[in-house]
């Protein structure tokens, strides 16, 4: 009973954000409500048993990934209102599409519940010798530390290619070089004067 | 008692908004980028659904893949928004024909 009310609770939250974050005038808004609908269906991930993966939604979406958003929405000087025009000459089209998207997908879903191979399943809670991070990584570290690996490597080449593309030298801003620092040599950092004896040198004489 | 067809649903749901949410706001591209995490992110409650109710862990693999991949693509998809807004002063993505593809 009190699952019920849980999952029913999150799951109207986490569809009427997402309807939120389509549909909200300020991309600021925008973000706020999608940093709700990831909430949301982290305790959805915590009703299926899937405690690892609710914590790693949290933690990479709204910690990293909309973070990131409401930084680029703020940093941008953008009118948002004329990126608006154009919303309702599309809705008819839209509206259509996503009903009969809508259709489709929950026609299919009541089969495969029903009939597929996961028809009758129940969930089976996690026990304190196997728990979910447990189950986890002794399949992720074993069966699929190839691919986790590759996962590394996607990340590393995003990152890469983030900072390329918004990597940007100005001109007018004086920047450390180190080649330079290092290849210079005694003769050309020190000039040596030969002073008169009890007579010494004048500034006027050194430049 | 909630089954797995709960969860579907919503993942279904989620899934159209996405959709939709790209249509409507065809100009803005940072709504775009919500859009499609909207749509990831409904993609791995379904494998999260499945992998609960087939009592097996990989749908949750997956939906780890999914996540890492969604993350270097918001990361990338900013980045190139930020380059394209320094170059043209705005975001209006429906007529960034520069290339002529």
């Amino acid at each position: 009973m009190i699952e019920a009310i849980a999952f029913y609770l999150l799951a109207i939250t986490a569809v009427f954000a997402g309807g939120a974050v389509v549909l909200s005038r300020s991309p600021v808004h925008s973000v706020l409500w999608l940093i709700l609908a990831f909430f949301a269906s982290a305790g959805l991930f915590v009703l299926l048993g899937a405690e690892f993966l609710a914590m790693l939604l949290v933690v990479v979406y709204v910690g990293a990934v909309a973070v990131l958003f409401l930084f680029v929405v703020m940093m941008l000087d953008v009118d948002f209102v004329k990126l608006r025009e154009g919303f309702t000459r599309y809705l008819p089209l839209a509206a259509i599409v996503a009903a009969i998207l809508l259709a489709e997908m929950i026609i299919v879903s009541l089969a495969v519940a029903s009939g597929g191979a996961a028809a009758g399943g129940q969930i089976v809670p996690a026990t304190a010798d196997a728990s979910n991070v447990e189950t986890i990584g002794r399949v992720l570290y074993t069966d699929y530390v190839y691919i986790f690996q590759a996962a590394g490597i996607v990340l590393l080449i995003a990152m890469i290619g983030a900072i390329v593309l918004t990597l940007r030298h100005k001109p007018h801003v004086r920047r450390q070089n180190p080649g330079d620092q290092i290849n210079r040599d005694r003769r050309t950092a020190v000039e040596i004067k030969s002073a008169e004896t009890g007579r010494g040198v004048s500034p006027e004489e050194l430049l | 008692m909630i089954g797995l067809a709960h969860y579907l649903a919503v993942a279904a749901i989620l899934f159209t908004l996405g959709v939709f949410g790209i249509f409507v706001n065809r100009k803005n591209v940072i709504i775009i980028l919500m859009s499609i995490e909207l749509i990831l992110l409904s993609v791995n409650i379904n494998f999260v659904a499945f992998s609960a109710y087939l009592n097996d862990v990989q749908g949750q693999i997956m939906a780890m893949f999914v996540l890492t991949v969604a993350a270097a693509e918001a990361a990338v998809g900013l980045a190139i928004l930020v380059t394209f807004f320094r170059n043209r002063g705005d975001i209006a993505v429906d007529d960034a024909s520069v290339m002529k593809g």
